[in-house]
C-alpha cells in the first residue's frame, strides 16, 4: 500500500474542501471496500478524508412521512430500526442478505452505494481493465465472467455492481443528497450509477469531491406489499448471482403500483421500467407477471457463461411478484 | 498409579486451547526476533517463457529495502525431489505466479513496495493450461499418489461390461480445489553460522528439516523447525512449500531473521491444490444390482515441474466386489501450477464418481441404494485379495439409516416438495486407508514424578498433542496432567507428517512403545527414578513391517437431506449425517471435530468450492477468501456424528484408524444423490451451483 495522507474533517464543507484541489484523493466511509483496494494497489489515493464520522448518523422522519437516513449511519443500525422493518422491511431484508455482521457493522450507507464492482479483472491489477485502466482492455467478456452483467453492458465493461441495499432503495424511489464545492443537490438513487458505456471507469455521476449525505426514501404505498430476495452459492456472505426488489399494489385484482429492480445484472440496480410499464393496470397474475418480466429482460445481452442468469432473474422476478399478489397462499400459484 | 476414568476415548479438551482462544499461542510469524527483515515475493505474470531481465534499480532505491534476491543473485540452492523448491534458481517460467524475484526490506511495507516496483520482462511461449478429456498430452504415468499402481485389471471387463443386462457409463468431474487453510503459509528464519532455525508453518518438521537441509547443504542436525502451531494444513503444508525456502534464503543473504508470510492472492499458484479430475464409470451388474463388471477411469492434470497424479480410481479397487473390473490413470502435464494433496486425495474425488454411480446403479436396478452396496460387500479387499483388518461398511450404513429415519424415505424422484422447496436425501459411502509410517519418540521420568514424551509430530489443529498426551498418561497408568507431551519441533525425535490421517498411530505407537517400556523399567525398580530420570526411546519401523499383510481401511456412511429452491436453483442442506467405523476413538471430542470439519469441507465440495482456470491468463480466478467460497456458518446445518465400536487387534497398540479425512470422503456424493432425489437432475460436474440446476430445472414440466 503507498503512503498517504490521512484526514477527519469534523464537517462536510472541510471535507468537500479537502477533495477539491486534491485530484487523488478519496473519501473514507467504513472502509469495508476501499480499503481491501487498497491493499490490492487498485486504489492508490494519496490523500483519505474520513466522513464516517461527520454529522451524517441520523435515521430521521421527514416532514412528508417518508425517512432520512445520514450517509454515515451504518448498514446494521439502518437494518435493525424498528421503523425501517416496519415501514421499509426490504431495506432490512437487502442490508442483511449482505456481507457479514462483521462488515455492516463498518459499513456506512453512504459507502455502500459507492463500492467498486467485485470483477476478478478489476481487483487483480496484474491484468487488464477498462474501469481500472481505461484503455487496457475487458478480459472477462472472453475470460471468468459466470457472475457479471447481462443488461446494459457495453464492449469495454461488463461489471456489475454489488450493492444489495441500492437495489431496494432504487425499487423504493430513493433520493440521494449530495454536496459538493457548488452546493447541494439532490438525484433519484436511478440517476446515480451510471451505465459503462465508453467510459467505465466512471461508476457514477458524481464530480469529484462531490460527497453524498443523506438518502432519502417517500413514504411507504399504501396497501402496497415489497420483497427482496436474493440467489447466490453461498448462504451468506456472497454477492448475489441475481436479486429482485419488488414494490407491488394490487386493487380489484389490478396491479395499481409496482416497481421491480434487479441487483446484479448489470453496472447499476436496474430498475426493470419496461416490466412495470408492462404490469400497470394488469391482471396480477403469474402469466403476467411473466410476460412482463420477458419483456424486460429481452434486452439481456449474456456472454458465454453467464446466460444463466436470465431464467435466474426472470423466475425470481416471477415468483416473488406472484408471492405479493397472494398473500393469503403465501405460494405461487 | 491407576485413574479413575478411562484416559483413552474421554472427551479431553485441547490442551493448548487457552493459548489459542487468548492470541497466545505462536504461530509461524509470531516469534520475536530482533533486527527483523520482512520479506515480499513477486510472482511471475506470464504462464511460460523466459525472464529476460529484471529492474531492480527503483525497488532498491528506498533505503530499507535490504536486498532483491533474483535467479541471478539468489544463493545456489542443492537439487531435492521436489523441483518446486528450487526457487529463483532459473529464468525459466513453468506458470504463472511462480516466483521470480523477493524484495527483502527492515519493514514489511517497504519489503512490499519495493516487490511491487521490480520490473520482470519476459520472452513468452504458447501455453497450455486446460485439462480436457481428450487432450493430446494425457499419457500413463509410472505411478500415481501415495506409490499406487496406474493401472489394475482384474479378469475380462469388456467383455462382462458388454454382457451385463443393466449398464451404468457417466462421466464425473470435480474441478481444481484450493486447500486455502487460514493461516497461509508462513515462515521465520534465523542463521546463527552455520545453524538454521525456522519457524514454519507446516504438517512435518522432519520432513522439512530434512528437505532444507538438502536444499542448503547441511547436515540434518544444523537444521531446526519449529511448527508449535499451525493453523491448518489439509495437506497443502504436507512438504516444505517455496514460501520457507526462500525466507531462509533471505534469511542468509540479508543476515538478520527474515519473516515472509504469504499474502492470500498468491496461495492459490505456489502451495498446490487437488487437481481437477474426469473419470468415467462404467458398471455393469444383474438386475438385482450384483456388479459383474466396474471400470474407474481418471484423468487429471499436473504441471510441468512435477508430475502429481491425483489417485482418483484408487477406491474403486477397494469398495465393492466386481469379478471384473479395471482402474486407470491419466495425466496431462501442463503450464498450471503443480497440484498437491488436499484432505483424502484419490479418496475424496474418486468416490464422489463411484457413490454418485452406485446411486445411478441403484435407480437403474431398483433397488434401495443401502441395499444395492450390502449385495456388492466384497469378503475381501478386491484389488488386492487381501482380507480386511475390519470392515465394518454395512454396520456404518444401517445404523446410519436408523438414525436418519431412511427407511420412511418416499423413493420417489422429486415427490417430495415443502412449499415451495423440493426435498431429496442421498447417502453415500466413505473410506481411506488406515495408513502408519515409521516415527520414534522418547519417554522420559523425571524425579519429582513427571513424566515428558517428546515426539516430531506436528498439531495441525487436530488436537494432536491432546490425544499423544491421554496415549502416554493411559500407557504409564498415570494422570493426565503429570505428563507433559513434547511436539512441533524437528529436534524432537523424528516422526512422519501429519498427513494421510497417519498422525495419531504413527507417533502414538512409539509413544505408547516407549511408554510401555519405562512404565515396565520403572515398576522393577520399585518407582524410584534417579536424580537424571530415566529415558527410554522407541522407534516402530521394524514393528510396521513386521505387521501381517492385511487390508486395513477405515469405513462409513454419510446421509444428506437437501432442499432445492426450483426457482433460484439454490441447493441448501438441512441435514448431514455420518456413521463411521474407525478403530478406536481416542478422543471423542476432537475427533467428533474432525469428521465434522471434513463433512463440512466436503459440503463445500458439493455446493460451493472449485477454482476456475483463466485459459488467458494461466491462472486460478478465485484467489481470496471472498472469491473462494469455502463453506459459512449459514451454509452448514446440523452435523450429526457417530462411530460404531470397532475392535480392530491388527492395527498398533491403541487400535485406531486415521479419522483425519474420511470424513471429507462421500459427502460430495450423499448431497449430489440427495439433490437428484429432489429434483430429478443428476449433476455429474461439481460444484452443483445454481446455475447449473437453473438451466437444467427449466427443462422441466410444469410451473417453478
Amino acid at each position: 500500500m503507498k503512503e498517504f495522507r490521512y484526514e477527519r474533517p469534523t464537517d462536510a464543507d472541510a471535507a468537500v474542501a479537502l477533495l477539491t484541489d486534491a485530484p487523488a484523493a478519496t473519501y473514507l466511509g467504513g472502509g469495508t471496500n476501499l480499503v481491501d483496494l487498497m491493499k490490492l494497489g487498485v486504489a492508490a489515493p494519496d490523500l483519505v478524508v474520513d466522513v464516517s464520522r461527520l454529522p451524517f448518523e441520523e435515521i430521521e422522519e421527514t416532514d412528508g412521512g417518508g425517512l432520512r437516513v445520514g450517509a454515515a449511519v451504518r448498514n446494521s443500525t439502518l437494518a435493525a430500526r424498528r421503523m425501517v422493518r416496519e415501514r421499509y422491511p426490504i431495506v432490512s431484508e437487502a442490508l442483511l442478505s449482505g456481507a457479514s455482521a462483521q462488515l455492516r457493522n463498518a459499513a456506512t450507507i453512504g459507502g455502500n452505494l459507492l463500492q467498486r464492482t467485485r470483477c476478478l479483472y478489476f481487483q487483480d491489477v496484474g491484468k487488464p481493465c477498462n474501469k481500472r485502466q481505461p484503455g487496457s482492455g475487458c478480459p472477462a467478456r472472453e475470460g471468468v465472467h459466470r457472475d457479471l452483467a447481462i443488461l446494459g453492458a457495453s464492449e469495454h465493461c461488463v461489471a456489475t455492481h454489488p450493492s444489495d441495499l441500492a437495489v431496494a432503495l432504487v425499487a423504493l424511489d430513493a433520493m440521494v443528497h449530495l454536496v459538493s464545492a457548488s452546493g447541494p443537490r439532490s438525484l433519484p438513487l436511478t440517476e446515480l450509477h451510471r451505465l459503462p458505456g465508453d467510459e467505465p471507469q466512471r461508476d457514477t455521476v458524481l464530480r469529484h469531491g462531490e460527497l453524498i449525505t443523506a438518502v432519502e426514501l417517500p413514504p411507504p404505498v399504501p396497501e402496497a406489499r415489497s420483497a427482496y430476495r436474493k440467489a447466490r452459492d453461498r448462504a451468506s456472505y456472497s454477492f448475489a448471482l441475481a436479486s429482485v426488489a419488488a414494490v407491488l399494489q394490487v386493487r380489484g385484482g389490478l396491479v395499481h403500483h409496482v416497481r421491480i429492480a434487479f441487483g446484479a445484472l448489470a453496472a447499476k440496480p436496474w430498475r426493470a421500467r419496461v416490466a412495470e410499464e408492462a404490469l400497470l393496470g394488469q391482471p396480477a397474475t403469474a402469466e403476467a407477471f411473466e410476460e412482463a418480466v420477458d419483456r424486460e429482460l429481452a434486452a439481456a445481452r449474456p456472454l458465454r457463461d453467464n446466460g444463466y442468469k436470465v431464467p435466474l432473474a426472470r423466475r425470481l422476478a416471477v415468483s416473488v411478484l406472484t408471492d405479493l399478489a397472494a398473500p393469503e397462499a403465501g405460494e405461487p400459484r | 498409579m491407576t485413574t479413575t476414568q478411562p484416559l483413552l476415548g474421554a472427551p479431553t479438551a485441547r490442551l493448548e486451547a487457552r493459548e489459542k482462544v487468548t492470541g497466545a499461542a505462536r504461530y509461524a510469524t509470531d516469534h520475536p526476533t530482533d533486527r527483523t527483515a520482512y520479506a515480499w515475493p513477486v510472482p511471475a505474470t506470464v504462464v511460460r517463457g523466459e525472464i529476460t531481465s529484471i529492474d531492480t534499480t527503483a525497488a532498491l532505491a528506498d533505503p530499507a529495502v535490504l536486498a532483491v534476491l533474483t535467479h541471478q543473485n539468489a544463493p545456489r540452492l542443492h537439487e531435492t525431489d521436489d523441483p518446486n523448491l528450487a526457487v529463483l534458481q532459473s529464468p525459466h517460467v513453468a506458470h504463472r505466479g511462480q516466483f521470480v524475484a523477493l524484495a527483502v526490506a527492515t519493514s514489511l511495507e517497504s519489503a512490499r513496495a519495493a516487490a511491487e516496483a521490480i520490473r520482470v520482462t519476459y520472452r513468452t511461449e504458447p501455453h497450455d493450461v486446460v485439462l480436457t478429456p481428450d487432450h493430446p498430452g494425457l499419457y500413463k504415468p509410472d505411478e500415481v499418489n501415495a506409490g499406487l499402481p496406474t493401472d489394475r485389471e482384474h479378469g475380462d471387463f469388456d467383455t462382462a461390461y458388454a454382457n451385463a443386462p443393466v449398464r451404468i457409463d457417466a462421466v464425473y468431474e470435480t474441478p481444481a480445489l484450493h486447500n486455502h487453510p487460514l493461516e497461509p503459509h508462513a515462515a521465520t528464519a534465523l542463521w546463527d553460522g552455520d545453524d538454521l532455525t525456522v519457524y514454519d508453518s507446516n504438517q512435518d518438521s522432519s520432513g522439512v528439516q530434512r528437505t532444507l537441509a538438502q536444499l542448503f547443504g547441511l547436515a540434518n542436525g544444523k537444521v531446526h523447525v519449529v511448527n508449535e502451531h499451525v493453523g491448518g494444513g489439509f495437506g497443502a503444508k504436507g512438504t516444505a512449500r517455496p514460501p520457507v525456502v526462500l525466507a531462509a534464503m533471505a534469511a542468509r543473504t540479508v543476515r538478520r531473521p527474515v519473516k515472509l508470510a504469504l499474502p492470500r492472492n498468491q496461495l492459490a499458484a505456489v502451495t498446490g491444490y487437488r487437481a481437477p479430475t474426469i473419470q468415467r464409470i462404467r458398471i455393469g451388474a444383474d438386475p438385482e444390482g450384483h456388479i459383474e463388471a466396474l471400470a474407474h477411469e481418471a484423468i487429471t492434470q499436473s504441471s510441468t515441474i512435477t508430475e502429481f497424479v491425483e489417485q482418483a480410481a484408487a477406491p474403486s479397487r477397494t469398495m465393492y466386489n466386481a469379478p471384473h473390473s479395471r482402474s486407470t490413470h491419466r495425466v496431462a502435464q501442463l503450464d498450471v501450477p503443480t497440484p498437491s494433496w488436499m484432505r483424502a486425495p484419490g479418496e475424496c474425488p474418486g468416490m464422489f464418481a463411484l457413490e454418485s454411480a452406485m446411486d445411478e446403479l441403484a435407480l437403474a436396478c431398483g433397488v434401495d441404494p443401502i441395499e444395492l452396496r450390502t449385495r456388492n460387500e466384497p469378503a475381501v479387499e478386491p484389488d488386492s485379495g487381501l482380507p480386511f483388518s475390519s470392515r465394518h461398511l454395512v454396520e456404518c450404513l444401517r445404523e446410519g439409516a436408523c438414525r436418519f429415519g431412511w427407511h420412511d424415505r418416499d423413493a420417489r424422484i422429486g415427490g417430495r416438495r415443502e412449499g415451495r422447496l423440493l426435498i431429496g436425501s442421498g447417502v453415500a459411502a466413505s473410506t481411506f486407508p488406515a495408513l502408519v509410517m515409521p516415527s520414534q519418540a522418547e519417554a522420559h521420568a523425571a524425579a519429582d514424578g513427571s513424566y515428558e514424551v517428546r515426539v516430531s509430530a506436528s498439531d495441525i489443529g487436530t488436537g494432536a498433542r491432546t490425544v499423544l498426551t491421554q496415549i502416554a498418561a493411559d500407557t504409564l497408568g498415570v494422570p493426565l496432567d503429570s505428563v507433559r507431551v513434547r511436539v512441533g519441533s524437528s529436534d524432537l525425535p523424528p516422526a512422519s507428517v501429519a498427513g494421510g490421517s497417519s498422525g495419531t498411530a504413527s507417533w502414538g505407537w512409539p509413544v505408547h512403545k516407549a511408554c510401555t517400556e519405562l512404565r515396565q523399567r520403572l515398576a522393577e525398580r520399585g518407582y524410584a527414578v534417579p536424580e537424571q530420570g530415566i529415558t527410554v526411546a522407541a522407534d516402530i519401523a521394524q514393528d510396521i513391517d513386521e505387521r501381517e499383510d492385511l487390508a486395513r481401511h477405515a469405513f462409513g456412511a454419510q446421509f444428506a437431506e437437501v432442499q432445492v429452491d426450483p426457482a433460484t436453483g439454490e441447493t441448501r442442506v438441512r441435514r448431514l449425517l455420518g456413521v463411521f467405523a474407525a478403530g478406536r476413538i481416542l478422543n471423542s471430542r476432537t475427533a467428533r471435530s474432525q469428521f465434522i470439519g471434513g463433512m463440512t469441507m466436503g459440503l463445500g465440495m458439493a455446493l460451493l468450492e472449485g477454482s476456475t482456470m483463466d485459459p488467458a491468463f494461466g491462472d486460478y480466478a478465485e484467489r481470496d477468501l471472498a472469491a473462494y467460497h469455502v463453506a459459512a456458518c449459514a451454509d452448514v446445518p446440523e452435523i450429526d456424528v457417530h462411530w460404531i465400536e470397532e475392535e480392530d487387534p491388527h492395527l498398533n497398540p491403541m487400535g485406531s484408524k486415521g479419522i483425519g479425512e474420511i470424513g471429507i470422503v462421500g459427502t460430495a456424493a450423499a448431497i449430489a444423490n440427495a439433490v437428484h432425489h429432489a429434483t430429478g437432475v443428476r449433476v455429474r460436474a461439481l460444484p452443483i451451483h445454481p446455475d447449473v440446476l437453473v438451466a437444467r430445472l427449466a427443462d422441466q414440466p410444469g410451473p417453478p
